[in-house]
């Protein structure tokens, strides 16, 4: 796949404002905290229930899942019917694409069918952005995860679910445990946390499953899982990416249990209010003991729901930008209209 | 400039008593203001009533008809009803009725939420002649010229100033 991944101006329109939502690199801390406040508005405080609003009425939002996926595939189905949008989700094993058809094929079709925004989830790092590259310019497109590059909205899902418990997130110290090398889910989340300007940022692993230069991306690195714990406010645990790993890069999960799996002794170590995340699907006994996942600190199920949420923010917020623009720039024309007749 | 400072509390207490006076009050009817300044005059007329149910609030943003042209309001807010709507006799509460859109917006809300057996309207002050959508108070707090410009504030003093743009640019 040839698309750039360090193109974040390909998610902004020209007035600076999301217009597809395909990593955290690149946004601004206000992006961030637009889209925190809007998922906000969406969930009654005293009930935490999400109703339905009408705003995307009309609209209709295609899910491509060339990749599989349970929690990510639903909830932004629901997310999608809760703002009131008509939803196609594509069964890619059946589509086209098995039958040879290239994915820009794939993709003008599904444009001639009227979709005006594009859920996509993909094996290939980039192909979200590729995607993004070759839309009509009415067209958005939003990352639901590509191979091991980003995974931005599982990242504010994450930020949204801390700040829920937590508050502010520049007061905190987070620790992210597990397989980091392989993690899309991580890479978005380091990013959105160093632009909330989180006050500590570690992660906890083997170095097996460590980027070379893990401090390069602004983080402190623990291979002690009992040290790295200490004193932190949330705890993120990751799943090791099997399906990624293309040698054996642990001895065996039972190994890895032993040497970085949060026990309830290890949860100890952090804060007595810390709060422990999971994006989820979870291998009980293998990154994380029953009884912490089950356990009043796992906000793990929490997390599922904000998604909801977070996913109904960013979407109307990239359908309300483009409402200003279109606002925006028949107003210029009116002006320049204006001003063409008083020269004239 | 021409300004008119118009005493909201005595209007208020007026719309109070004239809601007393009416059918629906035998009927446990619970009360929805519209937010912003409507939930303000809503809770003077919640309290002066002294309805035994907590006032719903609700916010009409994702209900606008304009959102294909000015997307989201930042300030919108979740709406709080926090009791069923289904066969409840509802008095919907707002500051000022102009085109009507609103009610019409807040009246869809309040119908994906159930289907009340009835809704009255309420509204400090009815902008005549400026309606774009067939709505009518059934309580009206003062009525005014569609033509003068309106401003209100609140919650703590809850007030309203009138000026009349016309009379300004004398």
């Amino acid at each position: 796949m040839s698309a750039r991944l360090t193109a974040p101006n390909l998610q902004l329109n020209e007035l600076g404002k999301i217009k597809h939502f395909l990593t955290i690199e690149g946004l601004k801390q206000h992006h961030l905290l637009e889209i925190l406040d809007t998922a906000e508005s969406f969930i009654n405080p005293k009930t935490n229930e999400i109703k339905k609003v009408p705003i995307l009425r009309g609209k209709t939002i295609m899910n491509l899942f060339f990749e599989p996926s349970t929690r990510t595939r639903t909830t932004f189905e629901i997310a999608e019917k809760r703002l009131s949008a008509d939803v196609a989700s594509l069964d890619i094993a059946t589509s086209a694409t098995k039958k040879g058809e290239s994915l820009l094929d794939t993709l003008w079709n599904l444009q001639a069918m009227q979709a005006d925004m594009f859920v996509i989830r993909h094996a290939e790092s980039g192909a979200a952005h590729f995607f993004a590259e070759h839309v009509a310019p009415h067209v958005h497109v939003m990352n639901a995860g590509d191979g091991q590059h980003a995974h931005p909205t599982q990242a504010m899902l994450d930020m949204f679910t801390i700040r829920k418990h937590k508050g502010d997130i520049f007061d905190l110290k987070v620790a992210i445990v597990g397989d980091v090398l392989h993690s899309r889910v991580v890479r978005s989340q380091i990013q959105a946390l160093s632009i909330l300007e989180a006050r500590e940022i570690r992660v906890i692993g083997p170095k097996t499953l460590m980027p070379t230069h893990p401090e390069a991306m602004g983080v402190h690195y623990y291979d002690d899982i009992e040290e790295g714990l200490r004193d932190v406010d949330v705890i993120i645990m990751v799943r090791l990416q099997n399906e990624r790993m293309k040698s054996a890069l642990i001895p065996s999960e039972k190994e890895f249990f032993k040497l970085f799996g949060l026990t309830p002794k290890r949860l100890a170590l952090a804060k007595p209010d810390a709060i422990v995340m999971h994006p989820g699907p979870i291998n009980r006994g293998v990154e994380i003991d029953s009884e912490v996942a089950d356990g009043p600190q796992s906000v793990i199920l929490q997390q599922v729901t904000y998604g909801i949420a977070v996913r109904m923010a960013i979407m109307s917020i990239i359908m309300s930008n483009a409402a200003q623009l279109a606002q925006h720039q028949s107003e210029q024309a009116a002006l320049e209209l204006e001003n063409e007749e008083e020269e004239a | 400039m021409s300004q008119l400072n118009i005493d909201v509390n005595a209007l208020i207490e007026q719309m109070g008593n004239t809601l007393r006076t009416m059918p629906i009050m035998d009927r446990s009817p619970r009360m929805i203001g519209i937010r912003t300044a409507g939930v303000w005059v809503a809770q003077q007329l919640h309290d002066q009533l002294q309805l035994p149910d907590a006032l719903g609030v609700i916010d009409i943003n994702f209900y606008r008809d304009d959102f294909s042209k000015v997307g989201i309001n930042p300030t919108v807010m979740p709406s709080d009803i926090p009791w069923e709507i289904e066969d409840q006799h509802i008095i919907l509460v707002d500051d000022v009725l102009y085109t009507g859109r609103t009610i019409r917006a807040a009246l869809n809300e309040i119908f994906d939420y159930g289907r009340p057996a009835s809704v009255t309207l309420v509204t400090l002050l009815d902008r005549k002649g400026c309606r774009e959508l067939p709505f009518q108070a059934d309580v009206i707090g003062m009525s005014i010229e569609c033509n003068k410009t309106l401003k209100v504030s609140g919650p703590d003093p809850l007030t309203v100033s009138l000026t009349d743009p016309e009379e300004d640019s004398v």
